[in-house]
């Protein structure tokens, strides 16, 4: 059995305190009235020497619909009063940007490794099994952060002011036929809806999963194998669809006026790579103080082959959106990366350095692979990557060229890191961290290389 | 050249194989050779054979085929003839990447994949109408063969081989 060390405990604690008061003062700084944006417009202008002209080619790019930007700044002071209120409002939406991705970031780590779960299951892996019992604690977030995430979502559209979904406001939508046109799927009380549907449907394969897992342990026959086994083959099929609604209603539709064939697989693979880093980074963690002795490094290498295969398959899908979308140069289509380039550059280029770069040259050789402290190394340039990853999805339609990793984001991060740590740690002291019963577990135990 | 005398010890199974490779080994003869008619899983350790360092060519011949893409594309297409193909920037490589990048990709496969089964080729010493060194047939189908060079201790080797669980041990004179 594990016990949680006070030692950790404290640690999240401090965590999610520091992070409720950074988020709390990003929230606290986030209003700013119109007359106080305008002087800042202002000061920045004066910063940049005449850089007002700058200001607005981000106002062509970005998909918000509100009122008409002018081309040219430098035209009537109703323009300036526009442009202000655009500002005021990118300004007032990145602490719940901020606090959206975090929050995402994290619960895609859960649900990755939900989904490599049930693969592992379905496919009666035989190296895996002295893993399960990490990959259970780790998908115990799914239920809360899943939630957490869609309560932001809709939060942002009734206790905010639509602060990340602009089809969230009728005002925009009545201006806006694009959008209304999308009315069918994209509205409020459907799209809470669905996001109940599939949390249900992926907290109760999580559910039934953990309760045959456990009550394989203790059991005579392979029955409650056996059902794991159905269960996951469904979860899958459920999975597949889910997760591809689940990116376009949380992450798609924050650019309502862009969409992207790829776009689940994309964000699939996002969250399966981070799940993989984040397990990986865990059974190193929970070896170092001795409770999987019965873990080696040739688990630990076919971990580390996950994580350099699935980067590269991230970067295959990351690429391939991005390629046809440039070589194409549609204009409904192009201006998500346009908007991305321009503004985001750093970030934008940043994360196909750390997402790809890294991982093929550290972990392309296979005795870095099975070395704890490389993986470890090369595991949290992925994470940050792929954190990135989310911010560049998010950020760009809801703060646009006002974005910064600053306190809003640094603490987010904390906060929901303290969480996940809270949550995985505690649903990993409530069973044995080996499956007894499960009849591929001496195969895993002898699993050599 | 002096008449090197060698032991062919068969075997009939593979995990007898393995038990006599490490007795062999633990009496410190030297294995010539083992002639097996499939992959059999740790006989390299056993017999401490170097581990391939074939991945590491793979590896470089990877990045030639990179060098080769980058240097044509950027040559032909940007400082040759910079033509204006359906709007695409040519005025520089980086501008123009993306649509490279599936010849970048194809050309390092392509160089890393048939480079490296070039050189295993070379390093095995296989090609078309190369004699086979086979000492046995029935070694390509259901038997195993072990050779060890001897020196005037055949007698002893003898014994230890037909311990080892051989079915078969004759000694050969490679001299001819």
């Amino acid at each position: 059995m594990y016990t949680f060390s006070n030692k950790l405990k404290t640690f999240s604690f401090i965590l999610i305190i520091l992070g409720v008061l950074g988020v709390g003062y990003g929230f606290m700084t986030s209003h700013k009235s119109l007359e106080e944006v305008k002087t800042m417009i202002a000061e920045e202008s004066a910063h940049h020497g005449g850089g007002h002209a700058s200001e607005a080619t981000h106002a062509t790019a970005d998909s918000h619909g509100e009122a008409a930007h002018s081309e040219n700044a430098h035209g009537a002071e109703a323009d300036h009063d526009a442009h202000a209120l655009h500002v005021q409002h990118q300004i007032a939406n990145r602490p719940w940007s901020a606090l959206y991705v975090a929050a995402f970031f994290f619960m895609m780590i859960g649900l990755g490794i939900l989904a490599f779960y049930a693969i592992q299951i379905a496919s009666q892996a035989g190296w895996s099994p002295v893993l399960f019992r990490v990959m259970e604690a780790i998908t115990a977030y799914v239920l809360p952060g899943a939630l957490i995430v869609l309560a932001i979502a809709v939060a942002s559209g009734t206790i905010g002011h639509y602060n990340l979904f602009i089809w969230m406001d009728p005002e925009v939508v009545a201006e806006d036929k694009l959008i209304q046109g999308k009315q069918g799927w994209l509205n409020l009380p459907w799209f809470a809806i669905r996001g109940l549907i599939f949390i249900a449907g992926w907290s109760l394969y999580r559910h039934f999963a953990r309760k045959f897992s456990i009550a394989q342990d203790t059991a005579e026959d392979t029955s409650n194998f056996k059902k794991s086994f159905r269960i996951a083959a469904a979860f899958l099929v459920f999975f597949i669809y889910t997760e591809s609604m689940m990116s376009w209603d949380w992450i798609m539709s924050v650019d309502p006026h862009w969409f992207s064939t790829l776009f689940g697989w994309y964000v699939f693979a996002s969250m399966f790579v981070s799940g993989i880093t984040v397990l990986a980074l865990m059974t190193i963690y929970l070896k170092s103080k001795n409770y999987l002795e019965f873990v080696n490094e040739n688990h630990l290498h076919d971990v580390a082959k996950f994580m350099f295969a699935f980067s590269i398959f991230w970067t295959y899908l990351w690429f391939s959106q991005f390629m046809l979308i440039w070589y194409s140069n549609i204009p409904e289509e192009v201006t998500y990366f346009i908007s991305r380039f321009n503004d985001y550059k750093l970030p934008f280029l940043g994360m196909v350095v750390m997402n790809f770069v890294f991982p093929i040259l550290l972990l392309m050789n296979a005795d870095y692979k099975r070395i704890p402290w490389f993986v470890v190394m090369a595991g949290i340039v992925i994470l940050v990557g792929h954190y990135i990853d989310i911010f560049n999805m998010i950020m760009p339609a809801t703060v646009g060229d006002r974005w910064f990793i600053g306190i809003p984001e640094i603490a987010s991060i904390l906060l929901f890191a303290g969480l996940f740590i809270l949550i995985v740690f505690t649903a990993l002291t409530k069973a044995p961290l080996l499956v007894k019963g499960y009849p591929l577990r001496k195969e895993s135990e002898d699993f050599h290389y | 050249m002096e008449a090197s005398k060698v032991i062919h010890a068969i075997y009939t199974d593979d995990d007898i194989l393995m038990s006599a490779v490490k007795k062999v080994k633990a009496e410190r003869y030297h294995i010539e050779e083992i002639y097996t008619p499939f992959p059999v899983h740790g006989l390299d350790k056993a017999m401490g054979l170097a581990p391939t360092r074939i991945a590491i060519t793979a590896f470089l011949y990877g990045l030639v085929g990179l060098t080769v893409a980058i240097v044509m594309m950027n040559f032909i297409m940007i400082e040759d003839w910079p033509q204006n193909i359906g709007g695409k920037p040519s005025f520089s490589y980086i501008e123009n990447m993306p649509a490279f990048v599936p010849i970048m990709f194809e050309l390092t496969v392509f160089f890393a994949a048939h480079l490296m089964v070039i050189t295993f080729y070379l390093r095995s010493r296989m090609w078309p109408f190369k004699n086979a060194e086979n000492p046995d047939p029935r070694t390509t189908d259901d038997h195993f063969l072990m050779e060890i060079s001897v020196d005037g201790n055949e007698a002893e080797l003898e014994s230890l081989l037909k311990e080892t669980g051989a079915v078969e041990v004759n000694l050969i004179d490679k001299a001819h």
